[in-house]
């Protein structure tokens, strides 16, 4: 029984957390490319880097938090721009191929001690860079507040302030994908999905929407970046390749090409990580599975729920098996 | 024989567009029979296109005009340059590099198209179809047709956030699609989605959506094959409903004897040439046509079979009758 | 229509040339014997535990004992290839020879007197030792220092008080450096450009293949203890075998289902994600090294034997790859599907039995290839495949995406664009250049090097 209300109390303690729908929004970005526009980009760890870093920096240098956002969100701007512009004219594979090897050079270079002065190197930015100007914007006393089980700062910190933040950011990108995805611009985004060359036919601006597709999701990958790194710090190889697979596996738990799945599914795993940590430390003895193995072990559990999915549920929780089921 | 079509939305009657198609046949058959010929009107005029894909030359074509308000078939046997010479023209291709005097140049509606990247190609009136239908499978047959709209401002990305500003628009495409769904027989799977559909079905969505631009030429590549015989028959009506109705149709396909009784003029390619133009009736009888076919293992063709079918057969041979009484 | 006997054994032809490669690679492990004969064989003999043994690197503990030493002429530039030998207070000389640096290293197993001496006979000329041989004191849980004094300078020995580097030679370093990464890319990516060739998927758990090479390989020869000829090939035959099971169980059946190209590179990714967690997993984050590397002298190239033995395995395998795919009925067969599947099925071509072949033999290179690489880079970790893919995929992409001969051009191309640019850029910055190399080739050249345009309508 005790177990069972520490296990409640740890879902609920991940669910409310910054990370959780820092991620979130990073995937709803994802889903804007692959889900609803079918652009294969996996690079977006990158996204979810640059704006870390434009951030961090940013403040870092004296600049202040809304310039911050802002240099974060310009630079994602820019990336998408960068990577779009060459390939969107080519077919498929192209995008992928260099959306994740440019994100790799963003976490090699970001990693790198040359720049160190300005990203830290290996160890990165600490949190406390630039912690200070997003705390300074709170309206809330500077003290703790417990709500049942949630004890958290108010203001300073992994704050109640900051979950607020990042939930209301998650509503506000919900609604924007929602509104966009009733439109017709929408349905011009899922036509190119399934047919470029039918679009093309039909007077439709291809190169143009996808653009704009990669520009949005990537410009909400970089928002959820930088409500991720506010909890933490600014590290390269903490936003590498493995979470861009992450992203997809949250992405297609809820359901690709969904408004809500992305949220969904990126609750789901922060739960099964937690449940699968919970439940092993508890009921696994060490000889079998020892505290470093359990991790390892919730990857292994990633990568087949991945396949898993993609195979026999590839409409996730959410999807419309029908809509999923024609195959390209 | 043919059923009458159901009435579309106007589009309003075109200036100097020949209605009458007894009297565009007699302007038609004042023209000279031979490859690269001058019409009356032309709505397309191309020269000098030509597409090699490493020693093959898909397309090498010196001149060709397409007469407005004519139904044109582009025939020739397989691997003749049909389908590459449509995506060039239609800016889904482009033309290999240009050779000493030649370039290539060609002129619909008095635009120069030459490249025009394909979507504007589409937007200036000039929209196509495809060999191997593509419809938008996993979106309902209704967002196939909306899809073939123009000028909705809700496709804009800015716009799009703002209901208001594309509703009425939106109203107005979805009656239209309901109308064009209706006269092509899919109102009924209006809802459904369009992997649902059979071949013959798809062919008909990828034409009524073709159609919801009102466009001035219409170019279908191969719009019978993998039909079934009973769903030809209506396709073949459809096509020469278009034309009644102002639209040009350029459409393509391998078999003659499939053409002759929906088309006002036949052009036909072979390896990449045209080698021969002419009303239907006399083009069959030209040396270099016989030759194309007899040169190419016409029976080998694989689109062929569904075409070949008894029964289409005998409706064909029954049209022909039906035009020879008339006349 | 080939006769079944005559195809059978031409799909034969293919295996047969990656197991060749693994022989040879296998040779590998005793390579360092025939390159600094006499010297001691690195791979520990079946039964009889050695008491010393010469090694590319040493920690001390509980059980072992270190003796290292290092050679500098009076200009202070280390003095290569000079041999060494230590003697057991009861047993035979163990020699070795001074590498690049100058330097030697042998783990000892047992405390005790040790006879350490130098052979002038090997000292370049100009050199001379003031006291060629000692006795030294060892003890388990120590280091036991074993310079030796020397006098004069060898000819070509700068005066400098640097190493003898010039712009020059450092260039040509790397550019042999860039050709070793090269050719091992090659190998691995070579199967990544034949998959996408036949079936248009881009695998991203090839990465973690070569890993499986290493990883069984070092499974095999270091923690079983079998003879490393033998590792060797049952590592490649098991890399072919999970190819050809893979191929049964996942990508057949999905194919078949007509799962779209994007949702089975998605499936990929989830596998690449599981495997190589799996191997962390079981063989944890640390390096785990084949065999000790020994530096060869002279030779235009300044490479480790293991390093030569590597690029001409690789070379062999290639050529055999190359040549069954120009010549052989299946290779033809394997060149038609990658032009066109329909047309080859409707030619008379089981696509399907030529997918499995591809995804067996590819695997299998990509198996050798991760043997290698930990050969030629001390070792390999769970990691190993999986920071090298990104390299493989612009190898791919460069020479053009599912063309064998493209991916062997590409990968050259990277290998030595990674190696010479690390004459500049720190770090892994250099694995950057050869992305963003990557992306401007897209850029100007879409199709790669050597691919073509493809068809719409
Ligand atoms: N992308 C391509 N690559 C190579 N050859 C092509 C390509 N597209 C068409 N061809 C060749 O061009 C010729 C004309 O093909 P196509 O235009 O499809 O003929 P049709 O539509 O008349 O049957 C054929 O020989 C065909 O093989
Ligand atoms: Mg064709």
């Amino acid at each position: 029984m005790d177990f069972l209300t520490s296990l409640l109390t740890d879902f609920g303690q991940q669910i409310l957390s910054s990370v959780t729908a820092a991620f979130a929004i990073a995937v709803i970005g994802l889903n804007l490319h692959f889900g609803y526009t079918g652009l294969v980009n996996i690079g977006q760890a990158g996204f979810m880097l640059i704006g870390g870093y434009g951030l961090a920096i940013t403040v870092e240098l004296g600049g202040g938090f809304f310039l911050g956002v802002a240099v974060g969100l310009v630079a994602a701007v820019l990336f998408a721009l960068i990577l779009g512009l060459p390939t969107l004219k080519l077919r498929g594979d192209y995008l992928a191929i260099v959306t994740i090897a440019a994100a790799e050079i963003i976490r090699i270079v970001g990693d790198n001690q040359s720049l160190s002065q300005w990203t830290g190197g290996a160890a990165g930015i600490p949190g406390r860079v630039y912690q200070g100007a997003f705390t300074a914007l709170s309206p809330f006393p500077d003290q703790q507040l417990q709500i049942g089980p949630y004890n958290y700062p108010l203001t300073s910190g992994d704050s109640w302030f900051l979950r607020i933040v990042c939930w209301v950011v998650l509503a506000i990108v919900v609604l924007l994908v929602w509104l966009l995805m009733r439109s017709p611009w929408g349905r011009t985004v899922k036509g190119i999905r399934e047919d470029e060359d039918a679009m093309r036919s039909l007077g439709k601006n291809v190169y143009l929407v996808k653009l704009q597709s990669l520009v949005l999701g990537g410009v909400i990958g970089a928002a959820g970046g930088m409500l991720y790194v506010l909890s933490s710090s600014v590290q390269a190889d903490s936003l590498g390749r493995t979470t861009t697979f992450l992203l997809y596996t949250c992405l297609l738990l809820g359901g690709a090409a969904t408004v809500f799945g992305p949220v969904l599914g990126s609750v789901l795993y922060f739960i099964v990580i937690i449940g699968l940590n919970d439940v092993v430390s508890q009921f696994v003895p060490k000889q079998i599975m020892n505290e470093q193995q359990i991790p390892q072990f919730g990857w292994i559990v990633v990568g087949i729920g991945l396949m898993l999915l993609v195979i026999f549920r590839p409409q996730g929780i959410l999807g419309n098996k029908k809509e999923l089921s024609f195959g390209d | 024989m043919t059923e009458p079509a159901p009435a579309v939305p106007a589009r309003g009657r075109l200036e100097g567009y020949d209605y009458d198609r007894a009297a565009l046949r007699r302007k038609l058959a004042e023209v000279p029979q031979e490859p690269g010929s001058a019409k009356p009107q032309p709505i397309l005029a191309v020269d000098d296109i030509v597409r090699r894909f490493g020693g093959v030359t898909a397309v090498d074509v010196d001149h060709l005009e397409v007469q407005r308000g004519a139904i044109t078939a582009l025939i020739g046997p397989n691997g003749a340059g049909k389908t590459t010479f449509f995506n060039l023209i239609t800016g889904f291709d482009r033309p290999s590099r240009k050779e000493e005097g030649r370039t290539p140049r060609w002129v619909f509606q008095g635009t120069e198209l030459a490249s025009t990247s394909a979507f504007r190609v589409a937007q200036s009136g000039m929209v196509r179809t495809f060999q191997l239908t593509k419809a938008l499978e996993r979106m309902t047959v209704m967002d196939n047709m909306l899809l073939g709209a123009q000028d909705q401002p809700g496709e804009r990305i800015l716009t799009a956030l703002f209901r208001p500003a594309w509703r009425k628009r939106e109203a107005e495409i979805r009656e239209k699609a309901a109308a064009l769904l209706a006269r092509f027989t899919l109102d009924t799977k209006r809802d459904d989605y369009a992997g649902s559909l059979s071949g013959g079905q798809r062919k008909l969505l990828e034409m009524a959506r073709a159609l919801m631009s009102d466009p001035a030429m219409i170019m279908l590549d191969e719009p019978m094959a993998g039909v079934n015989p009973a769903l030809t028959q209506s396709l073949l009506g459809h096509i020469q409903d278009l034309r009644d109705q102002g639209t040009t149709v350029l459409f393509v396909e391998h078999d003659m004897h499939m053409v002759r009784h929906i088309s006002d003029w036949v052009v036909v390619m072979a390896e990449g040439r045209v080698v021969a133009e002419g009303p239907p009736a006399n083009v069959m009888a030209h040396q270099a046509v016989v030759d194309a076919y007899l040169g190419s293992h016409h029976d080998q063709d694989l689109g062929d079979d569904a075409l070949l079918d008894e029964d289409f057969g005998q409706a064909v041979a029954a049209e022909d009758a039906e035009r020879e009484g008339r006349a | 229509m080939p006769s079944p006997r005559r195809s059978r054994r031409l799909l034969a032809a293919l295996p047969g040339a990656v197991l060749l490669g693994a022989l040879a690679s296998a040779l590998l492990g005793a390579a360092p014997a025939l390159a600094a004969s006499p010297s001691p064989t690195p791979v520990p003999t079946s039964g009889t535990q050695s008491v010393v043994e010469a090694t590319a690197s040493c920690a001390v503990n509980d059980t072992t004992a270190c003796v290292r030493g290092a050679l500098h002429d009076d200009n202070g530039n280390p003095v290569k290839g000079v041999t060494i030998q230590l003697t057991p207070p009861s047993g035979t000389a163990v020699p070795t020879r001074t590498d690049a640096n100058g330097s030697y290293v042998y783990t000892v197993k047992k405390a005790g007197a040790y006879r350490l001496a130098l052979v002038p006979a090997s000292l370049p000329k100009g050199i001379k030792a003031a006291a060629p041989s000692r006795t030294v004191q060892v003890s388990l849980g120590q280091l036991t220092p074993g310079a030796f004094a020397l006098t004069g300078t060898f000819s070509g020995s700068k005066s400098t008080a640097g190493p003898t580097v010039t712009p020059l030679t450092m260039l040509w370093d790397q550019i042999s450096n860039g050709l070793l990464l090269g050719l091992l890319l090659a190998l691995a990516s070579i199967g990544l450009s034949l998959i996408y060739g036949t079936t248009g998927l881009s695998n991203f758990a090839h990465g973690e293949q070569v890993t499986l090479g290493g990883i069984l390989a070092w499974t095999f020869g270091t923690v079983l203890q079998w003879n490393f000829l033998v590792a060797c090939i049952v590592t490649v035959l098991v890399c072919g075998l999970s190819g050809y099971v893979q191929d049964r169980l996942i990508w057949g059946p999905l194919r078949r289902r007509g799962l779209g190209l994007t949702q089975l590179m998605v499936v990929t990714i989830g596998l690449s994600l599981a495997l190589s967690y799996v191997f962390q997993y079981f063989a944890g984050a640390g390096v785990h090294a084949l065999t000790p590397t020994i530096q060869l002298t002279g030779g235009p190239l300044d490479l480790t034997a293991n390093a030569y033995l590597a690029m001409l395995i690789s070379i062999v395998v290639l050529v055999a790859v190359g040549l069954a795919l120009q010549r052989t009925r299946i290779g033809r067969a394997t060149r038609a599907v990658s032009d066109n599947r329909a047309l080859a099925a409707a030619s008379g071509i089981d696509v399907d039995r030529i997918i499995r072949l591809v995804w067996t033999v590819s695997m299998a290179l990509a198996g050798l290839a991760g043997i290698l690489y930990g050969l030629v880079y001390g070792g390999v970790n769970w990691a190993t495949g999986q920071a090298i893919l990104l390299l493989m995929f612009a190898a791919t992409t460069l020479g053009g995406l599912g063309t064998a001969f493209g991916a062997l051009v590409g990968s050259i191309v990277i290998g030595l664009v990674v190696q010479v640019s690390s004459l500049f850029l720190s770090g892994d910055l250099r694995y950057a250049t050869a992305l963003l190399i990557l992306i401007l080739v897209l850029l100007f050249r879409p199709q790669g090097i050597l691919g073509r345009r493809e068809r719409v309508g």
